[in-house]
């Protein structure tokens, strides 16, 4: 009985979980895949099995296609604006006697705890065209011409990348902070004494030695610009403005299965987007070399 | 924290103007620092004033930082509820998000301490399975999750929010993580002296695991109280939405109520603010444990 009884104990305490994680988690994404393979419009609908159309369809869907080329813009712009800077302001809150630094690093991470909606609602103010920030006391001072950042189809796309500037920087910032702690001061300290100027130093030391830190930063850049919903959602509406110029993928999914009520099709661009995550992530450790054995 | 040295020794001939370029270096980056600390928090300023103006002041030039005439008038109307029940939103979220921190512990925990502190069989897979779950995109559950509450009945109740949020994959894992460091010895000893397997779990792996269980709980409750796309999805009535689904309602108006607008977005962002204060050193510490690891 008590021997028993010990070997039910490990069970139990995992059992909330993983009775939670299978009927929350598991069931539904084996339902999804089932799902993905026949039509259903609408609650309660008949579903109607059409094999891999669903899938088929994607490619010549263009608003999918769309949604597919502006998650991917906005990924470019993470990857090749945001995570850069991020990386400079953690060098530079890094630096030796520097004041405030505390202080910088719960300010500019701030952004990050904000809820989407209120970011969203701040922004339409901040991008709006005759009475925005940006307009009014960036680019007039300069001289330059207001843009109608949420108007025009091509300003779409840069706008949210400057969103993603203001939210995003902080936090990859920390993170960047965090992998610098971890790079021990002697191996700088010897590359100096052995001549080395401060872009030989990070480009050859501190880089190197950051790379499991990149890895994750720039993972988790790539999956956030697929999660990203609230924000577009809320400056340039669900269907993403004009020209569908901000619609995003999780926006698209969302359209699909909740407003028209086209659950098989939403399914396939449920599994079609894991699918994308899971290979542009591999592509991305490999590239990054995280599979090589050193 | 020990913050590095970037700057290289100067050769002492180039002592005195190095030093001048120093001096000239450090100037540089706290003016820009302190312009992007003027960046990131001008959106919060304005949306801070702005709740405090009347909307033709919003509305027109030229643009003003402090309002000309400040008024409470969009604090009044939004909490005597004359366009959405805001304080019942309010409330609502603050329910929600009680109740999902409180259950997503209360699972987290006990599954921590079963992989942390438990051989049984089939641990190993079932711990690949939890982390596999942890780089699963949630958006292909979102179709099948959905057509279950309906099934179910949950459509437009709280449970739909809170039991499916409360199995956290990053929960379980987090906390088995840092339960792995209550010491054995304290274990055993409590075992000798009778005590039952729920009784050291929640006698001493509990209380040890304070710090653990309370940044897991305010990345929990500020993940659920900013959480806009789920209980948009799920939740139907007014009286029933959390405060994101209620304010983006707000939006679409016909009547634009922008200070209305601001002031419910600023009076969301108060409990966020309260709680990073007050959690502001374990977080920040704690935050970034995944990506030294990753």
């Amino acid at each position: 009985m008590a021997k028993w009884r010990r070997n039910i104990t490990p069970y139990l305490f995992i059992s909330p979980f993983f009775i939670g994680y299978a009927i929350f988690f598991l069931y539904p994404v084996l339902w999804a895949l089932y799902l993905s393979f026949f039509q259903q419009v609408g609650i309660g609908s008949q579903p109607k099995f059409v094999g891999l159309a669903n899938y088929i369809n994607l490619f010549s869907d263009n608003q999918f296609l769309k949604a597919l080329g502006n998650t991917t813009y906005y990924a470019a712009g993470s990857i090749f604006l945001i995570v850069p800077v991020a990386l400079v302001l953690a060098l530079v809150l890094f630096m030796r006697n520097l004041h405030g630094r505390e202080f910088f690093r719960l300010f500019f991470f701030s952004p990050n705890i904000t809820a989407g909606v209120v970011v969203g609602i701040i922004f339409t103010l901040v991008f709006s065209a005759d009475y925005g920030l940006i307009n009014n006391y960036l680019l007039k001072p300069l001289g330059l011409p207001a843009i109608r950042w949420l108007q025009e189809p091509v300003w779409i796309m840069p706008a949210i990348i400057i969103l993603g500037l203001w939210r995003y920087t902080g936090i990859n910032a920390l993170y960047f902070m965090a992998g610098l702690q971890n790079i021990s001061e002697e191996v700088r300290e010897a590359a100096v004494i052995d001549g080395a100027n401060r872009w030989q130093v990070f480009r050859y030391i501190t880089l190197p030695l950051l790379r499991p830190t990149l890895v994750f930063v720039l993972t988790f850049a790539i999956i956030g610009s697929y999660n990203l919903f609230a924000e577009p959602a809320i400056l340039v509406g669900a269907q993403g403005g004009p020209n569908n110029a901000g619609l995003f993928m999780t926006m698209y999914l969302y359209l699909t299965g909740f407003r028209f009520l086209k659950f098989g099709y939403a399914a396939a661009i449920g599994y079609a987007l894991a699918v994308i995550i899971i290979v542009l992530t591999v592509i991305q450790l490999r590239l990054l070399g995280v599979f090589r054995e050193d | 924290m020990t913050p590095a040295t970037l700057v290289p020794t100067q050769p002492s001939v180039r002592r005195h103007s190095g030093r001048a370029r120093r001096w000239l270096e450090r100037i540089l980056i706290y003016a820009a620092l302190l312009f992007s600390v003027l960046l990131v928090g001008m959106p919060f300023i304005y949306m801070i004033t702005g709740s405090f103006k009347f909307n033709s002041e919003i509305f027109s030039y030229p643009l003003t930082i402090l309002p000309n005439t400040p008024t409470f008038d969009n604090y009044v109307r939004l909490l005597n509820g004359s366009e959405i029940p805001y304080v019942r939103q309010f409330g609502n979220s603050l329910y929600v998000a009680t109740m999902q921190t409180m259950l997503t512990l209360l699972v987290a925990s006990m599954v921590g301490w079963g992989f942390a502190k438990y051989e049984f069989k089939g641990k190993k897979i079932l711990f690949l399975v939890l982390l596999a779950t942890l780089a699963f995109p949630f958006q292909v559950t979102l179709v099948p999750l959905f057509l279950m509450m309906v099934r179910i009945g949950w459509l437009d109740t709280y449970w739909a929010i809170i039991i499916p949020g409360a199995v956290s994959a990053f929960g379980a894992f987090f906390m088995r993580q840092s339960m792995l460091a209550v010491p054995n010895e304290l274990i055993d000893a409590a075992r000798i002296d009778g005590a039952s397997d729920w009784g050291i779990f929640w006698r001493i792996g509990l209380p040890l695991s304070r710090g653990a269980l309370s940044v897991l709980a305010v990345l929990v409750f500020l993940g659920s109280w900013n959480d806009y796309l789920w209980p948009l999805i799920v939740l139907r009535t007014t009286e029933k939405f959390t405060y994101p689904v209620g304010l983006a309602t707000l939006i679409g108006l016909y009547k634009v109520e922008y200070g209305m607008i601001l002031a419910g977005a600023f009076l969301a962002t108060l409990p966020i603010l309260i709680l990073f204060l007050l959690g502001r050193n374990m977080l920040l510490s704690n935050l970034t444990v995944g990506a030294i690891k990753g």
